[in-house]
């Protein structure tokens, strides 16, 4: 599979009910990269996450997947090209592992057809991907965290889509899940080419793992481009109201913030 | 019961084995429902029965139990299917026809057209009663979706339970003062089979078969409203248009079946739930599993209730609640009672 889809937005305001979180977005996500939304609390990252995977509609503006507005597509068609996992979804009591990844299958099937070997090898894969092959026949219920989180990723990935979005996926997990995981997003967009689009809190994991940083500001896009380009001290001081000092990683030679407080100063 | 729980969840029975057992069991209860009743009968006179002879009075009562069998039937994989529904479209395991009002939804406007406007007929009834369940469905839903995060199962439930007090008492407020037909409304309102005829069960079955159809049309889709509604919109299904169809399914499931038998609790509670526990959450075998054991149930109620109350019976209505509510209780006290 290889990463043909692109996904942008003209003058996107959106937001719940009358208020507009959103005010004139205009990004481009770069295909078959790594991208991830970065900002302070209520700023807007998860709404417009969640407005690029049409579980917003806009109040103004569109979101376009290769020029096609996404909220006029067939909502089959599209969840066959864009892949979504919300943050922290709760799986219903009772259900096994294969059950839930199985159910990202759903988009490719019409109304009475049939289970195909293509969904077998869809499954396999993802099970494999995510390393949770052997927690097939599992309960979610009895999962840590990270494993959770990396079964609804399978799930996500049996959707076989070019565009994943994910909001928060290292939520409450530690920093070793946090690692894992994102190393899975790494794979997945090497070995498959899939244009991933997350929301991260932390910045210097983001830095580390994105090709390419959106960092948003009350509603707008602050700034965008490489982590070398958008993290540096004046645009995380202005998107985050915060002194900080940015130094280089020393292991992956990404911009790295290290916030300054008004205590604990040497 | 700990140990019950144990095992039963861990869903170890092969769906199509559950479907298997629970086929037979239905022909043994048909058979028995036939065979027993207030008057005992021969063997010969159920085979004469059956060939629909009524020459005695004990082949004549054969043929009397034949569409009461049926109705029994119909009735309870109706009421078990829209209790799967039910449960699943609302993420709530306490959901059912009767505890969100729709049953008791159907009854109040079928009392309405009795007390009021003079409606007797069967074929009034079904219309009145799908009318009432939808309009209390539809109550209950925009009464559970007001406030921003919309209709929670919790609201949900709220919002049916207080709906089905406020209709009750407006029941007993219509239908006190009209001592004349209280003693019809009140056998109707406990919900029996006993006065089953071919006819009551032809004016209600074309319901049945369209709820039935929009059953088997919906279990996929309530598969990924399980997993919550962003991911059900992320796997390309809009979780408005099969709530509709899944409510419109189990609303007139359930309202036929009280225009025929009058508002029957439990099954619909019960059935769904203890199938859940035994064939896992797939509703497509969910609703098939629950069709067959709200048969059962209420074939077994409906038997049980001619055996207890010799030379008399029990409605079906009132057998089913003294199953159900100890099971409700048990429910409620299980540890694990989460959302679905």
């Amino acid at each position: 599979m290889t990463a043909r889809h692109t996904l942008s937005t003209r003058q996107l305001s959106a937001g719940y009910g009358d208020t507009s979180i959103l005010n004139g977005i205009d990004i481009t996500i770069p295909t078959g990269q790594i991208t991830s939304i970065i900002g302070a609390n209520a700023c807007g990252k998860s709404t417009l996450l969640r407005t690029m995977s049409r579980l917003l509609t806009p109040h103004q503006g569109q979101v376009l997947l290769d020029g096609r507005s996404i909220h006029k597509m067939a909502t089959k068609d599209l969840a066959q090209l864009l892949g979504l996992l919300p943050q922290s979804p709760i799986a219903p009591e009772g259900i096994t592992v294969g059950d839930l990844v199985s159910r990202g299958r759903h988009p490719y099937h019409k109304l009475f057809s049939q289970w195909s070997s293509t969904d077998d090898v869809a499954i396999t894969s993802a099970l494999k991907a995510t390393n949770t092959a052997e927690l097939i026949d599992r309960d979610v219920d009895e999962l840590s965290g990270g494993q959770r989180q990396r079964v609804w990723i399978a799930m996500a990935l049996a959707q076989e889509t070019d565009i994943l979005l994910l909001d928060e996926p290292t939520t409450y997990l530690d920093v070793a899940h946090q690692i894992e995981i994102l190393d899975l997003m790494v794979e997945l967009n090497q070995d498959r080419g899939t244009t991933i689009i997350l929301v991260l809190h932390d910045l210097n994991l983001a830095a580390r793992y994105s090709d390419h940083l959106i960092a948003m500001k009350s509603g707008r896009v602050f700034d965008q481009g490489s982590p070398q380009h958008v993290m540096t001290e004046p645009t995380v001081h202005s998107v985050f109201g915060l002194n900080n000092k940015v130094i280089s990683d020393p292991i992956s030679k990404t911009p790295m913030v290290l916030p300054i407080g008004r205590y604990k100063q040497a | 019961m700990k140990f019950l729980c144990t095992y039963f969840s861990a869903n170890r029975f092969p769906p199509m084995m559950l479907i298997g057992c629970s086929a037979v069991l239905l022909i043994i209860m048909c058979t028995l429902s036939i065979s027993i009743g207030t008057r005992v009968v021969a063997w010969q006179d159920i085979i004469n029965g059956l060939m629909g002879s009524v020459a005695t009075m004990e082949e004549a009562s054969v043929a009397m139990r034949l569409p009461r069998t049926l109705l029994a039937l119909l009735a309870g994989s109706a009421l078990g299917i829209s209790g799967a529904i039910m449960q699943s479209v609302t993420r709530n395991p306490l959901a059912d026809p009767g505890l969100l009002g729709v049953n008791i939804g159907a009854s109040f406007f079928v009392v309405i057209g009795l007390v009021w406007f003079g409606l007797s007929q069967m074929s009034h009834y079904v219309w009145l009663a799908i009318f009432g369940a939808a309009t209390t469905a539809l109550f209950v839903h925009v009464i559970s979706a007001i406030g921003h995060d919309g209709a929670t199962p919790l609201k949900f439930a709220l919002a049916g339970a207080a709906t089905s007090i406020a209709i009750s008492s407006f029941i007993m407020a219509v239908v006190l003062p009209r001592n004349d037909i209280a003693g019809s409304v009140q056998s109707w309102q406990i919900g029996g089979v006993g006065g089953a005829t071919y006819g009551s069960i032809t004016l209600i079955l074309p319901f049945l078969l369209i709820g039935g159809l929009l059953s088997l049309t919906v279990a996929r889709k309530l598969n990924t409203i399980a997993l919550g509604d962003d991911v059900a919109m992320g796997l390309g299904e809009s979780v408005t248009r099969i709530r509709i169809h899944a409510w419109l399914a189990a609303v007139l499931l359930a309202g036929a079946t009280t225009a025929a038998c009058g508002p029957i609790g439990f099954v619909g509670l019960v059935v769904p739930h203890l199938c859940r526990l035994l064939v896992g959450i797939d509703n497509r075998w969910l609703m098939t599993l629950s069709a067959l054991c709200g048969a059962n149930l209420l074939l077994a109620a409906d038997v049980l209730g001619r055996i207890l109350a010799r030379p008399s019976e029990l409605s079906v209505g009132i057998v089913t609640a003294f199953i159900g509510a100890p099971f409700f209780i048990w429910i409620v006290r299980r540890q694990k009672v989460k959302a679905l």
